[in-house]
């Protein structure tokens, strides 16, 4: 069995596989650079960012935190940065029988596909879903451009 | 070392996973246990769910946590979809005996926390041995 895993990492599917783990790093590296060490995936939160044509929204899942260990930012016109802590609370004296949930500090840095503007960001935080309104910079609303007969 | 634990997840197969009317997918919640000598606490994370849309049962032994999250889905053009929205279900089966009908729990920023009490019976005693 172990023999067998070892030479998976010498075959091409494994490089073919190697490859395409860069790849998709590459491609999400696009978004976000930085992710929280301590919760086990590369990247952390997860978020879903969509548009329409007034504002960008984006969405991350940051159960258990406290709004006060919570802080948004918006720099460079379109860097949105999350940045925050989810403390463990321990229950007292006894013992751990499963621990899947991830604790510790995190940085997300997306960088937005158009510039927004800073001072119309809003941010609601409910049962631990948290929500960000960001209304896009006047040059990068869609516009209608008025053809002219002439 | 034996399993000692006193939650167990119950396994794939005998989850009873609730059939769904909207077709929507389930999702298992990450949960930690822990255990004093007074009770059992499970903390589990259900981002998006709050105390009304929390279904928690504890039936024969088998604590059942049905989280049921609102659509938060949008048409809008999606610049980036990480994550998928849906309900979230776990059972599991408890070891200890437990106090039923002192059972509580709290939901707060879509951490779910179960206090499970243990009956009189199930804690340790200490037992004072007298010398001869």
């Amino acid at each position: 069995m172990t023999g067998s895993r070892w030479q998976l990492f010498n075959s091409p599917l494994w490089n073919t596989l190697h490859g395409l783990q860069r790849e998709m790093n590459r491609v999400f590296d696009r978004w976000g650079e930085e992710g929280g060490r301590l919760f086990g995936a590369a990247v952390y939160p997860a978020v879903n960012v969509w548009e329409d044509a007034d504002q960008v929204f984006v969405e991350a899942e940051l159960p258990g935190l406290d709004l006060k260990d919570l802080s948004i930012y918006v720099t460079g016109g379109n860097q949105l940065t999350i940045k925050g802590e989810r403390k463990q609370s321990t229950p007292g004296k006894g013992v751990w029988h499963r621990q899947e949930r991830g604790f510790g500090q995190f940085t997300r840095v997306l960088t937005l596909p158009v510039n927004v503007d800073a001072d119309k960001v809003e941010a609601r935080f409910e049962n631990g879903v948290l929500r960000i309104k960001l209304a896009k910079h006047e040059s990068a609303k869609p516009r209608n451009i008025t053809v002219k007969a002439e | 070392m034996a399993d000692n634990s006193a939650i167990t997840q119950k396994s794939r197969a005998e989850q009873t996973t609730p059939e769904t009317t909207w077709g929507g997918a389930y999702f298992t919640p990450r949960v930690d246990t822990f255990e004093t000598e007074d009770e059992l606490t499970l903390f589990a994370d259900l981002p998006g769910v709050s105390a009304e849309d929390l279904d928690l049962r504890y039936e024969n032994g088998e604590l059942f946590v049905h989280g049921k999250v609102q659509s938060r889905r949008s048409g809008r053009q999606a610049w980036l979809n990480e994550y998928e929205v849906g309900d979230f279900y776990r059972a599991f089966s408890i070891g200890e005996s437990i106090d039923s009908g002192r059972i509580s729990a709290e939901c707060k920023n879509g951490a779910l926390t179960v206090h499970l009490p243990k009956v009189e019976h199930a804690k340790p005693k200490q037992i004072t041995v007298r010398g001869g």
